[in-house]
C-alpha cells in the first residue's frame, strides 16, 4: 500500500543515495523497543514522541491491514436467514483484538458495489486481491524526502526504516537487520522479551554493517 | 542442568560468518549399526544409529549448530540466575555447570590425541609411557606447562575449532602459580551482551569451569576464573586466570629437580 505526499518532520540535509537515516522497532503490543539514527542532521524526537510515533504506526498499521479489498466470491449465493447469521460472524471477526471501531465498518464500506444481501459475506466467502498474499497492512510510506519502510515478523514484531527515497536494495538491509535482531537480541539471555533493546553487541554490529555498506 | 552424555556433543563450529548454519542430521555419518535391539523409540533413532554406535575419533563431520548451542547456553544462563545474590554466585554457578564437563571431555581428549600421534608416527606405540625418551607426547601432562599446552591447544581446538590466542604467566614475583589463557573472541559470549549494572559479569565462567575440570582430571588443583580485558579490536577478549594450588607448585619444583618433563 502505497501513502504518498505526507508531510514529514524528518529533513536530512543531504541527499545520499544509499543513505539510512533511521531504525525503529516496534514490539506486537506497539511499544517502542528500538530507536536509533544512523545520519547526522535529523530533527530530534523526544522519547515521549518517539513513543506516540511507535503506537501510532502500530494503530495505522492495523488499520491498513483490515481495510485491504476483499473480493467476493463468486458462489455465495446466501439466503436472508443465514445472512442474518454471518452478519455477527463477520462483525466479529473483522474486529482483530477489538483495536479500534472503524475496523467493523470499513469493509463493508469497501464492498459497497455489491448488492446489500451479498454485502456481509461468511468468513470463507471472499478473497485477496492475490489470493496466495494474506493481508499485510502497510509496508511503504514514500514522501519526497524520506521512504519509511515497514517489515513485520511472523510473530508482530515490526522494523521501521526511515531512508533515502532513491535508496535501492532496502528489502537487503532489512533481512540484515532482522538477522541481527534474530541473533543478538533474542540470543542474549540478558534481554526480556518485549522490553526495550539494550544490548551492546546488537548496535556494535548494527552500526559496524551499515557503516561497512555507506 | 542435564549434561551431554558425550564428549564429542560438544564439539560445536561452524562458518565464521554463517551464524544461522543448518543443523546436520546428528547421525549421518555413524558406522554400520551393531546389535542395539532395543525398540524404536525417543531414545533410539529409526535407523538404529545411536550415538554409542559412532567411532569415538570421528569428529570431522561432529560438528553442531551454532545457534542451536547460543539458545541452550541462553538457556543455562537463565537457570543459573535463578536466586542468585549476585554477579559472583552467578559465575560460580556458571563454573559448576563446566567443572563436571571438563572431567568428562578429558577422557576423550587424550583417546583422539594418542590416537592422532600413533597414526602420524608409526614407530611411537598408543601405549607408550610418559618417559622421556620417546619422541612421542606422555600420555598425561605431568608438568604445568605441557597442561597449559594442551588447555591451550587440543582442548580448544576440540571445543571451539580454534586454539587459544594467548598463553602467558604471571609476571609478578609473588604469584608464580597464575597463568594466564586469552581468547579474544569467545564463542559462548558471541550473542551475549551483558547489562551495565552487570558490567563484571562473564559467561564464559562456564568455560573456566571446563578448564577447571580438565586440570582436576590431570591431577592438578587449581581454581580457575574468567576476566573481561577488553580492547579496541576486541570489545570481547577474555582472560582465564588459572590459579594453581601450593600442592601442585611444591611437586612442579621436585619434578623439576628430578628432571621430568
Amino acid at each position: 500500500m502505497y501513502v504518498s505526499n505526507c508531510s514529514t518532520s524528518l529533513r536530512a540535509q543531504t541527499n545520499k543515495t544509499r543513505a539510512v537515516y533511521s531504525l525503529i522497532i516496534i514490539n506486537k503490543a506497539g511499544g517502542l523497543v528500538y530507536q536509533r539514527e544512523f545520519h547526522s542532521g535529523l530533527h530530534k524526537l523526544s522519547t515521549n514522541d518517539y513513543l506516540v510515533l511507535a503506537g501510532t504506526f502500530h494503530g495505522v498499521h492495523a488499520i491498513t491491514r483490515s481495510i485491504t479489498p476483499r473480493l467476493p466470491l463468486a458462489s455465495t449465493t446466501t439466503n436472508p436467514t443465514t445472512a442474518s447469521h454471518s452478519t455477527t460472524a463477520s462483525l466479529s471477526l473483522t474486529s482483530p483484538s477489538g483495536t479500534t471501531t472503524p475496523t467493523a465498518s470499513t469493509p463493508t464500506a469497501s464492498n459497497n458495489p455489491n448488492n446489500p444481501a451479498a454485502n456481509t459475506p461468511s468468513s470463507s466467502a471472499y478473497s485477496y486481491p492475490i489470493p496466495s498474499v494474506p493481508a499485510s497492512g502497510l509496508e511503504f510510506l514514500e514522501t519526497d524526502k524520506f521512504r519509511l519502510t515497514c517489515f513485520q515478523t511472523q510473530t508482530g514484531t515490526k522494523f521501521l526504516l526511515f531512508t533515502d527515497p532513491f535508496m535501492a536494495n532496502i528489502d537487503v538491509v532489512m533481512k540484515k537487520i532482522y538477522e541481527l535482531y534474530a541473533d543478538f537480541v533474542m540470543k542474549n539471555p540478558f534481554y526480556q522479551l518485549e522490553m526495550p533493546v539494550r544490548c551492546e553487541a546488537f548496535d556494535r554490529h548494527l552500526g559496524s554493517w551499515l557503516r561497512g555498506r555507506i | 542442568m542435564a549434561h551431554p552424555r558425550h564428549g564429542s556433543m560438544l564439539s560445536f563450529g561452524g562458518g565464521p560468518n554463517d551464524t544461522a548454519t543448518a543443523e546436520k542430521p546428528p547421525f549421518q555419518n555413524a558406522p554400520v549399526p551393531t546389535a542395539s535391539q532395543s525398540s524404536p523409540g525417543l531414545r533410539v533413532p529409526s535407523n538404529r544409529k545411536t550415538i554409542y554406535d559412532r567411532h569415538l575419533n570421528r569428529s570431522r563431520n561432529a560438528e553442531l549448530s551454532r545457534a542451536s548451542f547460543a539458545f541452550l547456553f541462553s538457556e543455562m544462563v537463565t537457570y543459573a540466575q535463578r536466586r542468585v545474590t549476585g554477579i559472583q554466585d552467578l559465575e560460580r554457578r556458571l563454573n559448576e555447570q563446566g567443572y563436571p564437563l571438563g572431567l568428562r571431555l578429558l577422557d576423550l581428549l587424550f583417546y583422539r590425541t594418542i590416537a592422532g600421534s600413533s597414526s602420524s608416527s608409526s614407530s611411537a606405540s598408543a601405549l607408550s609411557t610418559s618417559s622421556s625418551t620417546t619422541s612421542s607426547p606422555p600420555n598425561r601432562p605431568l608438568r604445568i606447562l605441557p597442561l597449559l599446552h594442551l588447555i591451550h591447544g587440543p582442548l580448544w581446538r576440540l571445543l571451539f575449532n580454534r586454539p587459544a590466542d594467548a598463553l602467558e604467566h604471571s609476571v609478578s614475583p609473588d604469584t608464580p602459580n597464575e597463568y594466564m589463557i586469552t581468547d579474544n573472541d569467545p564463542m559462548v559470549n558471541t550473542y551475549i551482551s551483558v547489562p551495565r549494572e552487570m558490567s563484571m559479569l562473564n559467561c564464559a565462567a562456564f568455560v573456566a569451569g571446563i578448564i577447571e575440570g580438565v586440570c582436576d582430571g590431570c591431577g592438578f588443583e587449581a581454581k580457575v576464573s574468567a576476566h573481561n580485558q577488553p580492547s579496541e579490536m576486541w570489545p570481547g577478549r577474555t582472560v582465564f586466570l588459572l590459579r594453581f594450588g601450593e600442592s601442585v607448585m611444591e611437586r612442579e619444583k621436585v619434578l623439576e629437580k628430578a628432571g621430568v618433563k
